[in-house]
């Protein structure tokens, strides 16, 4: 476009960038538009995550952290099989949760995008599965309790169907309930993504693969999945990264009875010993980009804005 | 139009399912915090009273709880207004392709997959170490903005792609200078988007829980306020206190919906005469 527009008219646009010297360079001007952004990010990012390195070679004291270069903080954390079981464990929950999360949220994507023929009544259901995500996700922990608590609804009416005849112990404050929340939570960020990209999904194409006979089964798994793919890797890095990282829905969902890396940073932090919870920052930190450097290499985001 | 498969009717079951899995939880305990003043966390009710209600109005039963509310809407509204006008200026930026936009861009999805608690931890190292003191509205505003960013930045971006730069060029050939041609024809077309990154501004902000724990200093925002209730409440007014809550989100959420409707309605009423023969 614009070297159609430069071949046109060719003088007043030269003299144009003359006058307004290297100020009107588009690199400038879009570094200085940049520029807020960029110091925030430096300064509540990089700064951070930069500290956080740092420290986590420092030695702590009962009372203070010391500056030095140590490797102990790692040592510690790498010979310890506590830490070993909790990584495994915030590996599991990252799975479990993962699957659930995809399995429904694709499903109700595909039903949204290829099931809902008017449009309106189609961003209306979608608008309906988002709303909770712009509602505190402490609340909507807190609402499980009277739900899966020994006298809560779910006991209640499993005994009065007479399925069992005492209440079930392990429905909350267990690996049960700590999924569940997770599910609960994070679905809505693989609907948001999965739908995003079947809307885009030219629908000739579907019509295509009917009038060559293939079935809605044939049809779902040769064309949708496939041009879908990008949408279930946003989807997957959001709800990897998210379970991953959280410390709070573990510690709240297991009453404190479970752990993963999250709550081994937070345990530290309660204790002040800030260099050994940086210490498993770090680790958790590298994993995290490790896992989402190996999903990368199935979709170029930019690609799918 | 062609027969419903028995496809369907499953699939609608499964959705409906899947609107009562978000949504139940919430009613339960809106339910609950009607509980009459003996009643307890679970079912069965014990009378119906607005009890728990007005003891979140009495200072001894929960604490500061107003003046979390409080902080929690102002610090709101702030990384409301910052996300809006930075995610603006970035996605205007981004568009010009300038030199190192691709690792300002991998810097931006990095804030959005990054734990939350290591923004917590390292503005809490950092503001430590420096001496300063940790307040809600300066490590706690900045550590919500790695958050609230990124979203914004996502919409700008997926709307800037989308976006006709003929009505720019046609500004410009009529002599409209820049900053014109900004306020007079990028930003209305772009304002219910805006509207769209203030809602998650707003909400994402009031809502965050992980990334203020370590940056808040010593006055709580509403969320860690009811996380510490968690620990030393058994009584539904913590109920009733999330049922305001998610009242309030619900109210907000609603309040931009219906602004995002009246713009583009205005839009349309006010809209181009091209084409219509005047």
């Amino acid at each position: 476009m614009t070297e159609t527009m430069a071949t046109a008219t060719p003088e007043p646009q030269a003299s144009a960038a003359r006058k307004r010297g290297w100020l009107g360079s588009r690199h400038v001007v879009g570094w200085l538009e940049a520029l807020p952004l960029t110091i925030v990010l430096l300064t509540f990012l990089v700064l951070p995550i930069v500290t956080i390195v740092i420290v986590s070679f420092w030695r702590a004291t009962e009372f203070s952290i010391i500056p030095a270069f140590s490797t102990e903080n790692y040592e510690f954390l790498f010979g310890s099989s506590v830490a070993w079981r909790v990584f495994g464990a915030t590996f599991r929950y990252a799975f479990i949760s993962w699957l659930f999360c995809l399995t429904i949220g694709f499903t109700v994507a595909y039903y949204l995008a290829f099931h809902i023929r008017s449009q309106t009544t189609q961003i209306a259901l979608f608008l309906l599965c988002t709303i909770p995500f712009w509602t505190s996700n402490i609340i909507r922990m807190i609402s499980w309790i009277p739900f899966l608590g020994r006298n809560g609804i779910a006991n209640q009416t499993l005994i009065d169907l007479g399925l069992i005849d005492q209440p079930l112990e392990w429905l909350l404050y267990s690996d049960f309930s700590v999924i569940l929340a997770f599910v609960h939570l994070y679905t809505l960020f693989m609907v948001v993504p999965i739908f995003n990209t079947m809307m885009r999904i030219d629908k000739s194409l579907i019509e295509a693969a009917r009038d060559n006979g293939a079935s809605g089964f044939q049809t779902l798994v040769h064309v949708i999945i496939p041009l879908t793919k990008p949408g279930i890797m946003i989807g997957t890095i959001f709800v990897v990264t998210l379970v991953m990282g959280d410390f709070i829905t573990v510690r709240f969902m297991s009453g404190s009875q479970r752990a993963n890396v999250g709550r081994l940073i937070s345990n530290d932090i309660g204790l002040l010993q800030y260099p050994s919870a940086a210490a498993t920052a770090v680790v958790l930190l590298c994993t995290v980009l490790i896992t989402i450097a190996i999903l990368l290499r199935f979709v170029d985001i930019r690609k799918e804005l | 139009m062609e027969k419903r498969s028995p496809g369907f009717y499953l699939l609608t079951a499964f959705f409906a399912l899947f609107i009562l899995f978000l949504y139940g939880p919430t009613l339960t305990i809106g339910i609950l915090s009607f509980q009459g003043p003996e009643g307890g966390l679970t079912f069965p009710m014990r009378g119906v009273s607005t009890y728990w209600f007005h003891d979140l109005f009495r200072e001894q039963a929960v604490g500061d709880i107003w003046g979390a509310f409080a902080r929690s809407l102002i610090l709101g509204l702030m990384v409301m207004v910052t996300t809006v006008v930075v995610s603006v200026m970035g996605g205007l930026a981004f568009r010009k392709r300038f030199h190192g936009s691709g690792a300002l861009f991998y810097l931006i999805i990095a804030s959005l997959v990054i734990p939350s608690i290591l923004v917590s931890l390292g503005v809490g190292l950092i503001f430590s170490q420096a001496g300063w003191k940790i307040h809600w509205a300066t490590s706690g505003f900045g550590a919500q903005l790695t958050w609230t960013l990124p979203f914004g930045l996502l919409i700008m971006f997926a709307v800037f792609n989308r976006f006709d730069k003929s009505f720019e060029e046609a500004a410009r050939d009529q002599g409209a200078s820049n900053w014109q041609t900004f306020r007079h024809v990028v930003l209305p077309i772009i304002a219910p988007s805006l509207i769209g990154v203030a809602l998650f501004g707003f909400t994402l902000s009031y809502d965050e829980f992980a990334r203020t724990l370590l940056t808040a200093g010593s006055y709580n925002t509403l969320p860690l306020e009811i996380f510490g209730m968690t620990t030393n409440v058994t009584t539904p007014v913590i109920y009733a206190l999330g049922t305001l809550t998610t009242a309030f989100s619900f109210l907000i959420i609603a309040v931009f919906m219906v602004s995002v409707i009246v713009v583009n309605r205005r839009r349309a009423r006010h809209g181009s005469d091209a084409g219509k023969g005047i």
